[in-house]
């Protein structure tokens, strides 16, 4: 909301420098976005006196007008109005001056004669007078020629606050309110100006309004006076001027006066032309099923029962209420009378409405959050007053008036300062509210019973008003101290230190972590080999393309992957630790722990790390790789890579991301004999869809099951003093058999004496037949308590060979 | 057997001895194609009367309507047991890898691997870890919780009941899961404290990281995916000076001593009173710049003391226990923290970018 200094002070005498004041509003919670000096408005306009008007010699849409600027000489100006006379005051655009809407004045001819200068009209000024006065904007008399117009309308230069209001401020949605808080913060008197409008006049009617009985619900007050004789109001310039600054337009009298009595006080009026009501009345009432309104945005409405209309007394709708009025019954430059409607409806009932009609406007913002149910009178004869004297006002009809009365709340000051953590006296505190009406009397001891005003529905319990204390207090007043617990020991939990182990070994192959979106489009699925039926879509995504919560982390890692390769980027290494999400029924359960998740229905919630590598040297072995840097940076000991198709039973990221990988280049990692992750190389139609070339390598594994590999922090073993054997064998197996399992019956076989197990060498050739090929190991044999012996070695030799064949139909090749 | 039916046998005959994707498609034109017979009793269609040639003309376009529907279910076989082949011809054993590798760094290593370097951690993980250490030191716990979230934890508990005007603060995203607008992308880390308080008793000191989701349009200063870490403590005698207090301690860690945390009034459901707080600009110190636009100080999040409605929601005696809460940007630290001009950069992962840190 734009809040103009001067208009503050019509309501409070601050004087402080307008940075002060911004922070003074600032430290109340009224934020303060901007903070704009305007100088007086139409530098260069003048007023003058106008001396003499003559018919122009050669043109008669145009006249020759003699003026004062204030020298005492005459200063020949050629204008295309007529309705002024000698001894007029008017406003003159000197020469130079740069107009509202743009136009320099300069001296120049007008069909072969002299302008000066420029007279001015009440739009041209951008004072919004139109239907009230035609031509030059004649000036109130009692002015003297010379002066700049500004000063001689009391305008002058002002300080503009942008003040951000939150939703629980109802009242500080006008000038009056923040003026109110600014005051009490500044320990500034306070006043709301009672206004003088010209007394009822008898012959005018009273307005004709009513609250239909199915609506009292949702109208709590409606209020009309009758206002004669308006199509010659005009507002004083100082009001067009506010509501310019506030950021509206001037349009007319009533229409500016109906602005400003909102903008100043908070109460949304609307004025209704009222020869245009059938039946000369207003009635409140629920709308019609299907019933339509075109609103006075031009943009026809449907209606519904839960809304409330505002219909004239015939019935027809001619507003939606607290929200927009209809284009039928606008305000025009024929209006002569107007009805106008000061009410206050239920806030939910507005907000529904709005919000189902789309439709922002000043009022229903003020309305949704709940208008001060006294303001009704107050605002009809500030509407009144601001009309000026000619206007004739009837008696105001008032009805409904089911005001929810608030019951006094009981304060503590014990509780203001167990909670704010200060030492005020009750006597403080009621003073500290006193200033924002809040009315205290003594509750027995220590309490107090305090009487909320009716402009802050927002305060209804007694930590609301320990807020209010805080408010006006001052934040910054508020000692500090560090809360004083027990002291006891915290820590990470295993999980979450096992989950930074787990990225620091990440980060040891020379990946680098990434964070991507958590929605993906269906092409992103599709393209990446997953099924995007099993995926959780959105209600109301962003964007059309962007609708799916990510099944898995691969799409967004390869979305990466792509843009740095587009960026020239060369072998590139990316890994990530996130959420993903399935429908319930999609997958088997989630594996825990991310707390709660699983309590949603529909919904399954489990944290992943995958790992994507691209360009030179990718593949299947490097990831196969970075997976064994970080089983065994871990100790992930009971975690083992095993051929994809022999498990039945996967879980969920397992099963979710097959189709991603080459299904004959990929290994499902098992624990406790179940998949838990997949490791490999992706399918080449995957690679070549995100533009990959070559082999692109990449892991995803769920991650609770992985962490909850970690064996227990192991027992010290002996390390042995004596001499190792090594002891190099080469099997030929089918390629059936794979090199893993091969390797956990030799290490079975070899039994204690074995201190390490590698593969040396992979061959194939013909002398070994087809789909045959030769593993070589190096077995490390050793004792702990001796050296070994010929016979030690044999006998290993003899049981690892024996039990290979049996186990694989491996054969010792012959070196 | 008729015409109609010998022409839809042979069709089938051809389909059905296709083994590959080839052969399949060298087939179509004689099973149902222009080749086939069906395609030239069609075009005898011409001659015959027209009841006669509507009748026949169905009866063909059925067949051919079977013909087409066993050919797309042969073509899919046949286009698995390619891809398999192909799978089994190209397939490797990864397991030879790892026990290739299984010699590296230890006693069997016959050579050693060249020393690669080391990768970096995301900036936002970072700035998390560097945050969680603090809280952690300062007596906290770290607490997660999930990332969809239902309407209780994400806004009724919170002193958000449907249709209360603050829900508007948040734009929410729902998920097409149970009743209409139930389930929800957290807007907050404040669920967490839900949950927190739901789970156990008081006293509680935690903090809460995690990812947040608003609907956004991203810009150089919003994500609709960001991350926030929440605080919450709840204990007998908990005021107001020592959530200033404690956010004092936490600016002083994490930006270095001399910095101050100032509260500002402000408005949120869930808290009561409710501040925004800032902090000593850590670029200028307090004097003013361009980063802080010259008040010497920096908007880092909002707080306050925990609303009592809260309390009442999770069954915690307000009038007992009091406590403070907290939620802050951490991608906005970070931003912050290295003067990144356009948040959305962190999204991007630009190698280039994520080795800098």
């Amino acid at each position: 909301m734009r809040v103009p200094l001067s208009w503050l002070r019509d309501f409070t005498p601050v004087e402080a420098a307008p940075q002060d004041v911004a922070r003074a509003l600032s430290f109340l919670g009224l934020v303060v976005e901007g903070t704009e000096e305007v100088g007086p408005p139409w530098p260069g306009v003048v007023v003058a006196r106008v001396l003499e008007t003559r018919a122009h010699p050669a043109a008669d849409r145009i006249q020759l007008v003699d003026v004062d600027a204030g020298n005492g000489e005459a200063l020949q100006i050629c204008c295309g109005a007529f309705n002024m006379k000698a001894g007029d005051l008017v406003p003159l655009a000197t020469l130079g001056t740069v107009m509202p809407n743009g136009l320099e004045i300069a001296r120049r001819k007008m069909r072969g004669e002299w302008s000066n200068g420029m007279l001015c009209s009440a739009p041209e000024l951008g004072l919004g007078h139109e239907h009230a006065q035609k031509g030059i904007y004649i000036l109130p008399p009692d002015l003297v020629a010379g002066s700049p117009l500004a000063s001689a309308l009391g305008l002058g230069a002002d300080v503009v606050f942008d003040i951000e209001i939150g939703p629980n401020r109802p009242d500080c949605f006008s000038i009056a309110g923040v003026a109110r808080d600014l005051a009490a913060a500044m320990r500034l008197p306070f006043s709301l100006p009672r206004p003088s409008p010209g007394a009822v006049v008898p012959e005018v009617a009273a307005a004709d309004v009513r609250i239909d009985p199915a609506a009292q619900d949702l109208c709590r007050r409606f209020t009309g006076t009758v206002v004669e004789n308006v199509g010659a109001a005009a507002v004083p310039p100082l009001v067009s001027h506010r509501l310019a600054l506030a950021g509206m337009r001037a349009i007319s009298g009533v229409v500016d006066a109906s602005n400003y009595v909102m903008l100043e006080l908070g109460q949304p009026n609307h004025p209704y032309d009222l020869d245009v009501l059938g039946g000369g009345g207003l009635v409140v009432r629920r709308a019609e099923p299907g019933e339509a309104l075109v609103t006075l945005d031009g943009v026809a409405r449907r209606l519904e029962p839960s809304d409330l209309v505002i219909a004239d007394a015939s019935g027809a709708p001619v507003g939606v209420a607290g929200i927009m009025g209809g284009s039928v019954a606008e305000m025009g430059p024929a209006t002569a009378t107007v009805l106008l409607e000061v009410a206050n409806f239920d806030p939910l009932a507005v907000s529904a409405t709005g919000k189902r009609l789309g439709l922002h406007t000043e009022a229903r913002t003020r309305f949704e959050r709940g208008v001060d149910i006294e303001l009704a009178l107050l605002a009809i004869e500030r509407f009144v007053e601001l009309l000026g004297p000619h206007v004739r006002r009837g008696p105001t009809t008032d009805v409904g008036r089911g005001a929810p009365v608030q019951p006094p709340l009981r304060l503590r000051p014990s509780r203001v300062n167990m909670l704010l953590g200060t030492e005020l006296s009750g006597e403080e505190c009621r003073a500290l509210l006193a200033p924002l009406g809040f009315v205290s009397e003594a509750d027995g001891e220590d309490a107090f019973s305090v009487r909320v005003p009716s402009w802050r529905p927002d305060c209804t319990r007694e930590v609301d008003l320990v807020e209010e204390v805080a408010r006006i207090h001052g934040y910054d007043r508020i000692p500090r101290r560090m809360p004083s617990r027990p002291v006891a020991a915290t820590r990470l939990s295993a999980y979450q230190r096992s989950r930074r182990e787990l990225r620091d070994a990440l980060v040891g192959t020379g990946a680098s972590e990434a964070w991507t979106n958590t929605f993906v489009a269906t092409a992103d699925m599709v393209a990446t080999g997953l099924g995007p039926d099993v995926a959780l879509e959105l209600e109301n995504p962003l964007d059309q393309s962007q609708s799916l919560l990510r099944t898995s982390l691969l799409p967004g890692l390869l979305r990466a992957v792509r843009f740095n390769r587009e960026r020239q980027a060369g072998a590139i290494a990316l890994f990530e630790l996130g959420n993903v999400f399935c429908r319930a029924e999609a997958v088997p359960a989630a594996p825990g722990p991310v707390p709660g998740a699983g309590t949603i229905p529909g919904v399954q919630e489990w944290e992943q790390v995958a790992l994507v590598v691209a360009g030179e040297g990718a593949g299947s072995q490097w990831v196969v790789r970075a997976f064994e840097v970080l089983r065994r940076s871990l100790q992930l000991d009971s975690l083992g890579l095993h051929r994809q198709d022999q498990d039945p039973s996967p879980g969920p990221g397992a099963l979710v991301n097959t189709g991603a990988f080459h299904p004959g280049r990929v290994a499902a990692v098992i624990a406790d004999s179940s998949p838990i992750g997949l490791v490999g190389q992706l399918a080449p139609e995957v690679a070549s869809r995100y533009e990959l070339n070559g082999p692109v390598g990449a892991f995803v594994v769920d991650l609770a099951p992985l962490l909850g590999a970690r064996r227990p922090a192991p027992p010290a073993l002996a390390v042995s003093r004596y001499p190792a054997t090594d002891l190099d064998l080469a099997f030929v197996v089918d390629d059936g058999v794979q090199a893993q399992d091969l390797a956990k019956t030799l290490a079975g076989a070899a039994g204690d004496l074995l201190g390490g197990l590698a593969l040396f060498d992979v061959w194939r050739g013909e002398t070994l037949g087809a789909g045959r090929r030769s593993l070589a190991f190096r077995l490390r044999l050793r004792a702990g308590e001796r050296t070994l012996t010929e016979a030690d070695v044999s006998r290993v030799m003899a049981a690892v060979v024996q039990a290979a064949a049996d186990g694989h139909g491996a054969v010792l090749r012959q070196a | 057997m008729n015409a109609i039916e010998q022409a839809t046998a042979h069709g089938r005959d051809l389909i059905s001895a296709a083994s590959t994707l080839a052969e399949l498609r060298a087939v179509e034109g004689e099973a149902f194609g222009k080749r086939s017979r069906l395609a030239a009793m069609t075009a005898e269609l011409r001659g015959l009367g027209p009841e006669e040639r509507r009748q026949r003309g169905q009866e063909l376009q059925e067949a051919r309507a079977v013909l087409e529907g066993l050919y797309s279910r042969r073509a899919e076989e046949l286009s698995r047991s390619d891809a398999l082949r192909r799978a089994q011809a190209e397939r490797l054993d990864l397991t030879e890898e790892a026990w290739r590798f299984a010699g590296a760094g230890g006693p069997l290593a016959g050579v050693l691997e060249p020393p690669v370097p080391r990768g970096h951690l995301h900036l936002v993980t970072q700035v998390r870890q560097e945050l969680e250490d603090i809280f952690v030191s300062m007596g906290f716990e770290v607490a997660e919780g999930p990332e969809v979230e239902d309407d209780w934890h994400n806004f009724e508990a919170l002193n958000m009941p449907p249709h209360h005007p603050a829900r508007g603060m948040f734009d929410t995203f729902y998920l097409k899961a149970g009743q209409s607008e139930s389930v929800v992308l957290r807007t907050h880390t404040s669920p967490v404290q839900v949950r927190l308080m739901e789970s156990r008793r008081p006293p509680i000191y935690a903090v809460a990281p995690g990812r947040c989701f608003r609907r956004d349009t991203p810009d150089a200063t919003h994500l609709p995916v960001f991350h926030q870490l929440e605080a919450l403590v709840v204990d007998e005698g908990i005021s107001m000076s020592h959530l200033a207090g404690a956010l004092d301690a936490f600016t002083d860690a994490f930006f270095g001593p001399g910095r101050r945390a100032r509260l500002r009034p402000s408005f949120f459901p869930f808290t009561e009173p409710s501040a925004e707080f800032d902090v000593t600009c850590w670029v200028c110190g307090g004097d003013g710049c361009r980063t802080c636009s010259g008040s010497g100080w920096v908007e880092l999040g909002g707080c306050g003391m925990v609303d009592p409605a809260v309390f009442e929601a999770v069954g915690v005696d307000p009038e007992r226990y009091s406590g403070f809460a907290w939620g802050l940007g951490i991608d906005r630290l970070a931003a912050a923290r290295t003067s990144l001009g356009d948040i959305r950069e962190l999204l991007d992962n630009d190698i280039r970018f994520l080795t800098q840190f």
